[in-house]
């Protein structure tokens, strides 16, 4: 493989060699979350008249594990390489903006899906669980994970250091991501709250991976697509002017 | 054609405590097929010379031409032709040294190369270590690989930054064969080094960078000639008296005077005696490249 798909190549090796860190363990997290929540909320918390709340719950663990560690893939690789010094040697090669930037983000897309489709198969036997539009459940699915891996190679870029990269996931990525509804649908929360979670686009995101499984959402599906398509074009935009100009790689 | 036109490239950083000039104007040519040497003491601005060059650093002013391509504008073709071993001891922990090459041809398109990386791996003794991980290899195996990963895509023209630095003198030997082979092949070799010995070996031709500055461009044997062309060495057991002292070069017992005649080394050896010391093994050497770096660096003081 050449250009781009041998540094993609690289990239999804990387996680690959490690994946009991990478892809088994949060597949447990989310088991956990979903054996303790489900266990707790069933027949107590009533989201949409035809959904149990455990089935509610499956298509919300999964977005979130795609979206948390397609985010943590390209930061962590980026910000590794950066300490370790080894950037150096993809610095050294011809290749331009677009290869890092498709490498990259491509690789964070294919471990989201990889420990999406994991937490999938280990929660959706907890409750019955349909899929009446695929179709906006690959596309969500792959807008979130795209962006988040976008805004990791953003994160990974700016970072200089381990605790400035867990800043920006731990008070950043994840509170967005366990306030984005994915234990709970916006429309239970008190009208302030509701205002708020609809400037989060990762609200958008679950929602409309959501829509795709039981036909019902809190927003219409096309409307999530948009702001999220918006979103993604903004942080795909900040991304390769980064790359392109060598923001903190290139002195 | 220069393989490498370094054009009056300047370089100033700018922090909390001020600007510091790194590079001033440096101006040179290296000619294809040159084993060329670039000395000078630590914080000369070599390795950011290099940096600037190898597309890491951006020029403040001036340019860089690598077989006439601007190293600026038209950075993806110059990368092609470089071939870089950075300073820095660097690896990626997650691969083996194979895996590694593999991928550093893959970034510059370049596939099916695998009877030259074994060749790559037999002549610089990593055929052993090529399924080993990175983090398996000891310090000077990990210096290996990095030159290897600089030439998996068999560049032109190849840059090595100090790839000497704390490393035996089996692979300074393997190293040096393999290089100088290349060389006779036709690969340009830039080399910055702080083991003299190497550069008046290996380099036709070399600059001398002090304080971002050329203070020397000449071929070897040039400089050579020009310098003081005997050295007086001599060892001691006490200390040189302060005025002598301050004509010679002290190594711990190790004393040496520049003398270019006999009556010189008769005034040397005559103070020393007359201020109550004995000199032992006594010995005239041909000044060498050490003799001509720190004539000019003294110099330029």
């Amino acid at each position: 493989m050449t250009g781009w798909r041998a540094l993609f190549y690289k990239e999804v090796l990387r996680f690959w060699k490690v994946s009991a860190q990478t892809i088994a363990a949060p597949v447990l997290t989310a088991l956990l979350y979903m054996l303790i929540f489900g266990h707790l909320l069933e027949g107590k918390v009533t989201v949409y008249e035809s959904v149990g709340y455990t089935s509610f719950l499956v298509p919300g663990l999964v977005m979130m594990s795609v979206l948390q560690n397609a985010f943590a893939n390209s930061s962590s690789s980026m910000v590794q390489s950066k300490m370790m010094g080894n950037l150096v040697f993809i610095l050294l090669t011809p290749l331009g903006h677009w290869s890092w930037f498709a490498a990259y983000v491509l690789a964070a897309v294919v471990r989201g899906f990889a420990v999406g489709l994991g937490v999938l198969l280990v929660t959706m036997w907890f409750a019955p669980l349909s899929a009446v539009a695929p179709l906006w459940i690959v596309v969500f699915a792959l807008l979130g994970a795209s962006m988040l891996g976008t805004l990791g190679l953003i994160a990974g870029l700016w970072a200089d250091k381990f605790d400035q990269m867990s800043s920006f996931q731990n008070f950043l990525i994840t509170p967005m991501t366990f306030l984005s509804g994915v234990f709970y649908s916006i429309h239970s929360l008190p009208p302030f709250w509701q205002q708020v979670s609809h400037f989060n686009p990762f609200f958008y995101m679950i929602d409309g991976f959501r829509y795709g499984f039981f036909g019902v959402s809190d927003v219409s599906p096309w409307i999530s697509l948009a702001l999220v398509g918006g979103a993604n074009l903004i942080v795909v935009g900040i991304a390769l002017h980064l790359l392109r100009t060598g923001y903190k790689i290139r002195g | 054609m220069a393989a490498i036109s370094f054009q009056s490239v300047s370089k100033t950083f700018t922090n909390a405590r001020g600007t510091f000039t790194a590079l001033d104007q440096v101006s040179f040519d290296i000619q294809a097929g040159e084993f060329f040497g670039l000395l000078g003491p630590n914080g000369a601005g070599k390795t950011t010379l290099i940096s600037i060059l190898a597309g890491l650093l951006k020029s403040s002013s001036g340019a860089i031409r690598v077989h006439d391509l601007d190293v600026q504008t038209q950075s993806q073709q110059v990368r092609k032709l470089l071939g870089v071993v950075p300073q820095e001891l660097v690896f990626d922990p997650f691969f083996s040294v194979r895996e590694a090459l593999k991928f550093q041809s893959g970034y510059f398109g370049v596939t099916g190369n695998d009877a030259w990386i074994d060749e790559l791996l037999d002549n610089l003794g990593l055929a052993d270590k090529a399924n080993h991980n990175m983090r398996q290899l000891s310090g000077g195996m990990k210096r290996r690989v990095l030159v290897a990963q600089a030439l998996v895509h068999k560049p032109p023209v190849i840059v090595l930054d100090e790839p000497t630095a704390g490393v035996d003198v089996e692979l300074r030997q393997t190293l040096w064969q393999f290089i100088a082979r290349l060389n006779r092949e036709g690969h340009t070799v830039l080399l910055t080094t702080h083991y003299l010995e190497e550069a008046e070996a290996l380099c036709s031709r070399i600059a001398m960078l002090k304080l971002g500055k050329v203070v020397a461009l000449d071929n070897t044997s040039t400089l050579l000639k020009n310098a003081s062309s005997n050295v007086l060495r001599f060892k001691l057991d006490a200390q040189l008296p302060p005025e002598l002292a301050a004509q010679a070069r002290v190594t711990g017992r190790i004393v040496q005077f520049p003398a270019n005649d006999a009556a010189q080394i008769e005034h040397y050896l005559a103070a020393v005696r007359s201020a109550g010391l004995v000199a032992e093994d006594v010995e005239i050497r041909k000044a060498d490249l050490e003799d001509v770096f720190l004539d000019v660096m003294g110099a330029n003081a």
